[in-house]
This record gives C-alpha cells, sequence and structure tokens, in this order.
C-alpha cells in the first residue's frame, strides 16, 4: 500500500533570472512502515525530495501524495531531522524533546494539563537513546551526538506516520555514527513508522533502509531502486558480511557511473 | 602572575584608569595655569559636588526617573513594533524607510515642537528620552526574529505550526538577547534625550542645572552635573547587563554556567 508516492514530479528553482531544474521526473512509491533510503552524489536534489514531500517546497509538475492526499502545503505532523540539530538554545533537553506536544493536535490541547504524562513519556524516549541523565542539560552543554540523538527523540514524540531524515548524522564521527544506527534501527523496529532517509553514506543506506533510491547528477533523477532484503534487526557485524558488501558495492558502481557520465 | 593577582588587577584596572584621567587632568589644569571657569580642577569639582550635594540630588532624581519613564514606554513600544516589523516582510517594507527617515531627524530639533505641545518640565523629557532610545531597541528586536535559521522554521512548519506558534516558540525566545544587547544602548541614549530636553526647555534636571550655572560661569558646578550624568549613566548600564544576563542566560553559553 502506497504511503508515499511521487508521481513524475520535477522541480525547478528559479534564482533571478536563472533557473535551475533541481528534480526531474522523479517517480517513487514508499509502503506504509516502509524505511527508504535516498542516495546520489553532492549537489543531486536529494534534499529536494525531503522538501518536497513534506510540501515545505511545491513541485513544479507532477504529483506528490501522502496518505491518499495530494501535497499542495506544508503537511502537519511529520518528524524532521537535519543534518544541524536545530535544537532551540534556551530549552534544555527535554523541553526541546516536548516541543512537538506543544504543537501538534491532540497533544497541544491536553499538554498543559497532562504534563507529567508528557514528560514520562519523553523520558522513556530519552531513556532508549540513552540520555536519561541529560535531560536537565542544555543543549550547548551536549556533545554532538547527543544533540543528535535528542533531535531525533523530538522527531519522534508525537509518533508521527512519516519521518523525514536528511543526512541526520552527517556531522558526527564514524564511531557515534554507526552507534545512532543501531539506536534507529531500534527505534524503527519498535515504532514502524514510515521512513524517508537522504544519505551519502552507503553503508548506512543498506544498514537502515528496505529500500534504497540512487539518484543520478543534477538534474536528479531516480536511476535505480534496490531493495534490501537482508534479515533485521542489522547489526554493525553483518555490515561487513559478503551479501551486505556486495550490495554496497552495486550501489557504489551505479553512483560511480553517474560521475563519469 | 598568579590566577589571583590577575584577577584582581583585572578588577581594580577600571580605577585606576579613571585615577589616572584625573591625575593627567588635576595636573594639567595645574601645569598650563588654565582658569577656573575654562577648565576646573577636578578637586574643586568634587568639592563643589559634595557642597551642593541637596540640589545636585534633587535634580539628579528628575532626570533619573523623567529617563527611565521614557525608556520604559521606548521598551514597550519598540518590542511591539520590533516584533511586527521581524515577523511581516510586508511591514518591514512599509515602515523601514520611515523609521531611518524618523531615526535620522536629530532630536534637539523636536524639543520645541514639543514645548509647543506639552509645555515646560518633565513631560518633554520624557518624550524625548523615549523618541530617542526606541529606533535601537526596534532594529534589535527585528534583527533577532528575521535572522532566525531557516531550518529551525522547517521543523516547526513540518509540525502545523501557525505563524503565530513559530513567533512564539522560537521568534520572541530568539530576539530575547538582541533586545537586552539594545537596551544597554538605548539607556545611554535615554539620558542624552532627557538632557537635551532639559538643556533646550527645561525647568528641573541637571541639564537645567548645568545650562543655568553655564550662564553664571559657574564651571565647577556644570561639570559636577556632568559626572553626575556619568555616573547615572554607568549605574542603569550596569543595571541593563544584570539584568541582560539573567534573563537570556543561555545566549551566553558555558560563559556563566558554571
Amino acid at each position: 500500500m502506497t504511503f508515499v508516492g511521487l508521481e513524475a514530479v520535477s522541480l525547478t528553482y528559479r534564482l533571478g533570472k536563472e533557473t535551475t531544474l533541481a528534480l526531474a521526473d522523479a517517480t517513487m512509491d514508499i509502503g506504509k512502515g516502509e524505511f527508504v533510503a535516498v542516495v546520489g552524489p553532492s549537489g543531486c536534489g536529494k534534499s529536494t525530495v525531503m522538501k518536497l514531500v513534506t510540501g515545505l517546497l511545491p513541485a513544479t509538475s507532477g504529483t506528490v501524495t501522502v496518505a491518499g492526499k495530494r501535497v499542495t502545503r506544508p503537511i502537519k505532523g511529520v518528524g524532521m531531522a537535519f543534518q544541524n540539530p536545530t535544537l532551540m538554545p534556551w530549552r534544555t533537553t527535554i523541553d526541546n524533546v516536548l516541543l512537538p506536544m506543544e504543537i501538534v493536535e491532540p497533544h497541544k490541547r491536553r499538554f498543559r494539563r497532562h504534563r507529567a504524562e508528557y514528560v514520562a513519556k519523553a523520558m522513556a524516549l530519552l531513556k532508549t537513546v540513552g540520555l536519561s541523565d541529560f535531560a536537565d542539560k542544555y543543549p550547548w552543554q551536549l556533545s554532538g551526538g547527543m544533540q543528535q540523538r535528542s533531535n531525533l527523540c523530538r522527531a519522534l514524540i508525537h509518533e508521527p506516520e512519516l519521518l523525514m531524515l536528511d543526512e541526520p548524522f552527517g556531522a558526527l564521527d564514524a564511531f557515534t555514527r554507526e552507534e545512532l544506527w543501531g539506536v534507529m534501527q531500534a527505534l524503527w523496529l519498535e515504532k514502524r513508522f514510515t521512513g524517508v532517509l537522504v544519505t551519502h553514506d552507503l553503508r548506512e543506506a543498506v544498514y537502515l533502509a528496505d529500500t534504497v533510491y540512487v539518484m543520478s547528477r543534477r538534474p536528479g533523477r531516480i536511476v535505480m531502486a534496490r531493495t534490501i532484503d537482508l534479515p533485521r534487526p542489522r547489526t554493525l557485524a553483518s555490515t561487513f558480511e559478503p551479501a551486505f558488501v556486495d550490495i554496497v558495492h552495486e550501489l557504489r558502481d551505479r553512483i560511480h557511473q553517474e560521475h563519469a557520465a | 602572575m598568579t590566577d589571583r593577582t590577575r584577577r584582581i588587577v583585572t578588577l581594580a584596572m577600571p580605577w585606576m584608569a579613571m585615577a589616572v584621567f584625573l591625575i593627567v587632568w588635576e595636573l594639567a589644569c595645574i601645569v598650563f595655569d588654565l582658569p577656573e571657569i575654562l577648565l576646573p580642577r577636578p578637586t574643586k569639582v568634587f568639592t563643589v559636588f559634595v557642597q551642593r550635594i541637596d540640589i545636585l540630588l534633587a535634580f539628579c532624581w528628575d532626570t533619573l526617573w523623567t529617563t527611565v519613564l521614557g525608556f520604559a514606554i521606548a521598551i514597550v513600544g519598540g518590542v511591539m513594533l520590533g516584533v511586527l516589523i521581524g515577523a511581516s516582510p510586508l511591514v518591514y517594507a512599509g515602515l523601514y524607510p520611515l523609521l531611518i527617515a524618523f531615526n535620522a531627524v536629530p532630536k534637539v530639533a523636536i524639543v520645541p515642537i514639543l514645548m509647543i505641545w506639552v509645555g515646560v518640565g518633565a513631560l518633554p523629557a520624557i518624550i524625548t528620552a523615549g523618541v530617542i532610545s526606541f529606533f535601537p531597541i526596534v532594529v534589535n528586536v527585528a534583527t533577532g526574529l528575521a535572522t532566525i535559521e531557516p531550518e529551525m522554521i522547517d521543523v516547526l512548519n513540518s509540525l502545523g505550526a501557525s505563524r503565530f506558534e513559530i513567533l512564539r516558540k522560537v521568534g520572541i525566545p530568539r530576539a530575547m538577547p538582541y533586545l537586552f544587547a539594545s537596551l544597554k544602548v538605548a539607556i545611554t541614549l535615554a539620558f542624552i534625550g532627557s538632557v537635551i530636553s532639559e538643556t533646550v526647555g527645561g525647568n528641573r534636571g541637571i541639564g537645567f542645572l548645568m545650562l543655568s550655572a553655564g550662564a553664571r560661569n559657574d564651571a565647577p558646578t556644570t561639570f559636577a552635573g556632568l559626572f553626575a550624568i556619568a555616573i547615572m549613566g554607568v549605574a542603569m548600564y550596569a543595571v541593563c547587563v544584570l539584568v541582560e544576563k539573567r534573563m537570556t542566560r543561555w545566549a551566553f553559553r558555558g560563559q556563566l554556567v558554571s
């Protein structure tokens, strides 16, 4: 069943008199509860896909649908996490995580009176990412990895059906990044939201996704959709097994073709 | 130098600099034999300060309350207009040129007009202080709102936040450090405003005291008034810094939190 659908979607940026075709004729079909990754050479319009799906940018042509409805303006209640954690420095970690509850219905209406219940929920989520002891710290008192963990919690606290991740682990060191893949997978296995991950890390894409979409150089086109049928939960050790490595190589070759073209 | 002595020296530096400044001034007056009417010696100014402390305090009080009242009005109005301008590009486009034109008018020029409208006394001083300190507050609050990270807005938009919610959850808290930074500038400007008004058309306050003392060729009293304004200015500035550090601790990051 299609949850997120892109049909022949193109997007043209206009900057003054210059126009740039950022995304050409993209067609994608993401099922409910599926986790997909979008990979491709830098500047190929991966992030554009994110903005199109969430309605933050309107498509120039083609149609985007989410949950059967056509997207024409920002859709509500999506979870989003960027490379930059965008936490609010004036809020403690717990208050940052609780932010969606103050905005998304029906929580918004209940928030004041049932605050304790929501705090408990946020604390439970922080615990799953190993941040229970840092709930009352400010973001600038946390390490980059911790900030990104709080960011993930904020993106997930309102249990969105759709989670959009734009290179959320891109700015982290390799160890922290791989550790957070595990955190992300555990969260997904538990909550089964539909996930769209934009990344340039092929191992990350194969580790987390059910389907990996490969995009061409600008103007971005989807040139390959690879189903990853490796068993879950995947472990860091499994990323070194031949089956895993073969898929990564296959994807890498396809992207290299794009660079060579 | 050990940490302790370094800290003591750091604390003592401003006082020593002031002492050197006053000593050089005193010596210059003696060495060049300057007439008192031109430049009174600091010791003489101090003597007058002590002798006429009653009238100085009374007139300081007049200047202080008119300044602070005008400043308070400027904060309320400035924050409201700043939020409006910062939150709406349309209002920004419409009002900003007008605001700049308004700010370019020398405030001393509006005092005679104010006197026609509201007469002599405290009211023109309050209004001038308010009008002159209004501009930096508006500009800073608007800047704070206009420079929100677009990604932060994306996050809130994708949650379905309304424009008002974005303003309340992100805009206002983010504009706070900008506001408090502007208050430090605005309070000193407010003093300029009230003293100008008192000088041009007042019957009370330090500005009036200095003007009348000047008319009597009483230079030491004029300088005593000058010192009084400086002391009040520094004190109010310090109050603004204190409030700033308390209210926007997060903006100073680790520096104050330990």
